[in-house]
């Protein structure tokens, strides 16, 4: 079970991550200052097994990896989103951090709820209330990269020919 | 058959694809910078596979260079050392990489670029379809020589008619922004096409290019044409394909008369807060930034070395003047503009990205304001996340410097000096 980050729209990589603390390859530092603008509580408070859930275009902007990368070193187990940027979403499945879709989730759960994730059937649940909120499916290609756990692991075990 | 994206996939592949298709497509170059190359070397040292073809990758140093800091440092030397290491050829730190790139000639009609900058998707001006990709994905492109993309839908822009006095391409593509919001292209190619368009240089079409991921947008492409072969006739030796739309089939299509614009400025902290400029004039400002990949080119520096020629920066601003490259540079030094940004008080600094990535060279303190010409007014960006900053075009930028507020360009524009 993992407490709920709620943020709005267009949250974009400057917010995730500033340009400034930019300058290093370390997850663990970049995690240090992730959200540190916006939610100057994130870095310090976040645990593991933690969600967040957004609105719409979340991740926007620019295409540092170090965006995903510092949710990801972070703690957060999953960004359940409106939608998400183009980059952005490919980034987070890359190094497998998992990202889903749903429409509907934002307007259920507020900032601070406790809920269970099952990777498995595609949904979070509520344990108090008993409320299940489903999120989309993944793509199949995009399921494949998911479930060996980014791109990386997927090119170590398969050719790249296999996502078709 | 099909849009321009759906073009560049089908010849690519050699059979006709179509939106919404998954395709593993061949990879012409592989771009990066300071700041994504070292985060691409640690995802191919962990794939532990060869190079594919490392005359593929073209690496930049400009987000921070020359570097103001150790850490930035130690990036530039493990970089170098891939470079050294891999025979890496096409390893440039001369100035912003998407204009080096379009300068040295990587960048041609029909091929596929992707790059570890959002910005790649300028190149679509010359109807390559560049995007942005992160790290690892340019990883996998590193041994592959390939990448999986979604062909896009498109997004079409038609503009018509001519721009009034004060209005140039920067004000038209923060319109666009404007109107179809921050996420209105995700996913998506946008297409910008018309007599607007084909009667625009390179360097304009460049800046409308440029910014189409500030819609979400992949690659912002337009078809080839003269001006595009004259570009690039002594800058590559690779065959000129002509890329246009055949029967497309568009998701959406916006119209948009270039007669009735007017300058924007977008106000913090969205691209696609977008003002007619009189709504913001007086705002007081203590940066003025001219440079970057959206107006950092020769045409830029020209518009407003008109509008400050024999004038002064307001004593109590500064002003960054950044040419996107050491070509434009030199260009802008032969021809007095440089000298006519010195002599108004502007600081002139080296090609690169610095400013806008609020790395070096006018950081902003809390509560400041900055009016620039770059793509971005993120939180932020340039420095403290209680600055303020505001977009317009080279020609709002200038005219504001002279007083220290933002400033309605077609005010005063007429009563200019020529250069000298």
């Amino acid at each position: 079970m993992g407490r709920v980050w709620k943020f709005g729209n267009n949250i974009n990589t400057d917010e995730i991550i500033p340009g400034r603390f930019n300058i290093t390859t370390d997850p663990k530092v970049l995690a240090q200052h992730c959200f540190c603008e916006v939610r100057p509580d994130f870095p310090s408070s976040v645990k593991p097994g933690d969600l967040i859930i957004a609105g719409e275009n979340f991740g926007s902007g620019s295409s540092r990896e170090h965006a995903p990368l510092a949710i990801k070193a972070s703690g957060i187990k999953v960004i359940i989103a409106y939608s998400f940027a183009r980059i952005f979403y490919r980034n987070a499945i890359n190094v497998g951090l998992p990202v889903f879709i749903s429409e509907e989730i934002l307007t259920r759960v507020g900032d601070g709820d406790h809920l269970e994730i099952d990777f498995e059937n595609f949904y979070v649940k509520d344990p108090e209330t008993e409320g299940i909120f489903p999120f989309q499916p993944l793509p199949l290609f995009i399921l494949k990269i998911f479930k060996a756990g980014g791109i990386i692991p997927f090119l170590k075990e398969s050719n790249l020919e296999d996502l078709c | 058959m099909g849009t321009i994206a759906e073009e560049v996939f089908s010849q690519k592949l050699g059979r006709e694809v179509h939106a919404g298709e998954m395709v593993l497509a061949d990879v012409d170059f592989i771009m990066s910078h300071d700041s994504t190359t070292p985060l691409a070397i640690a995802a191919w040292e962990e794939i532990g596979k060869p190079l594919f073809d490392p005359d593929r990758i073209v690496i930049h140093f400009d987000h921070f260079y020359p570097s103001p800091s150790i850490n930035g440092s130690l990036l530039h030397q493990r970089t170098l050392a891939f470079v050294k290491k891999q025979g890496i050829k096409n390893f440039y730190h001369e100035g912003i990489c998407h204009q080096v790139m379009v300068e040295k000639g990587f960048v041609v009609p029909g091929t596929i670029v992707i790059g570890g900058d959002s910005h790649t998707c300028t190149y679509g001006a010359l109807s390559c379809f560049g995007t942005g990709m992160g790290s690892t994905d340019l990883a996998v492109s590193y041994v592959t020589g390939k990448n999986w993309f979604m062909v896009p839908h498109t997004l079409r822009f038609e503009i018509q008619g001519k721009f009034p006095q004060g209005v140039y391409a920067k004000d038209l593509i923060l319109n666009l922004v404007g109107k179809v919001g921050a996420g209105g292209a995700n996913y998506k190619a946008c297409e910008f096409s018309g007599p607007t368009i084909h009667a625009m240089s390179i360097s304009e079409r460049l800046t409308l290019s440029n910014m189409a991921v500030e819609m979400g947008g992949k690659v912002g492409l337009i078809e080839t044409d003269e001006k595009t072969f004259r570009f690039l006739k002594n800058r590559t030796s690779r065959p000129l394909k002509i890329i246009r739309p055949q029967n497309p089939r568009y998701e959406n299509v916006i119209e948009v008369e270039a007669g009735y614009l007017q300058p924007f400025v977008a106000v913090p902290h969205q691209v696609d807060q977008i003002k007619p400029v009189e709504e913001v004039e007086g705002t007081e400002i203590d940066e003025f930034f001219l440079g970057t990949c959206t107006n950092g080119r020769l045409d830029d520096l020209k518009i407003a070395a008109k509008i400050l020629a024999g004038k002064k920066v307001h004593p109590l601003s500064r002003m960054v003047v950044n040419p996107a490259s050491n070509e434009i540079y030199t260009q802008a030094e032969r021809q007095g503009i440089l000298r006519v940004f010195r002599d108004a008080g502007a600081t002139i600094c080296n090609p690169g990205c610095g400013v806008c990535v609020g790395r070096h060279q006018g950081i902003l303190a809390p509560g400041e304001k900055a009016l620039t010409t770059m793509n971005r007014n993120f939180l932020g960006r340039m420095g403290s996340p209680e600055a303020q900053i505001y977009l317009a075009s080279p020609a709002t930028v200038a005219i504001s410097a002279i007083y220290g507020r933002i400033t309605d360009p077609r005010k005063i524009l007429s009563t200019f000096s020529p250069l000298p």
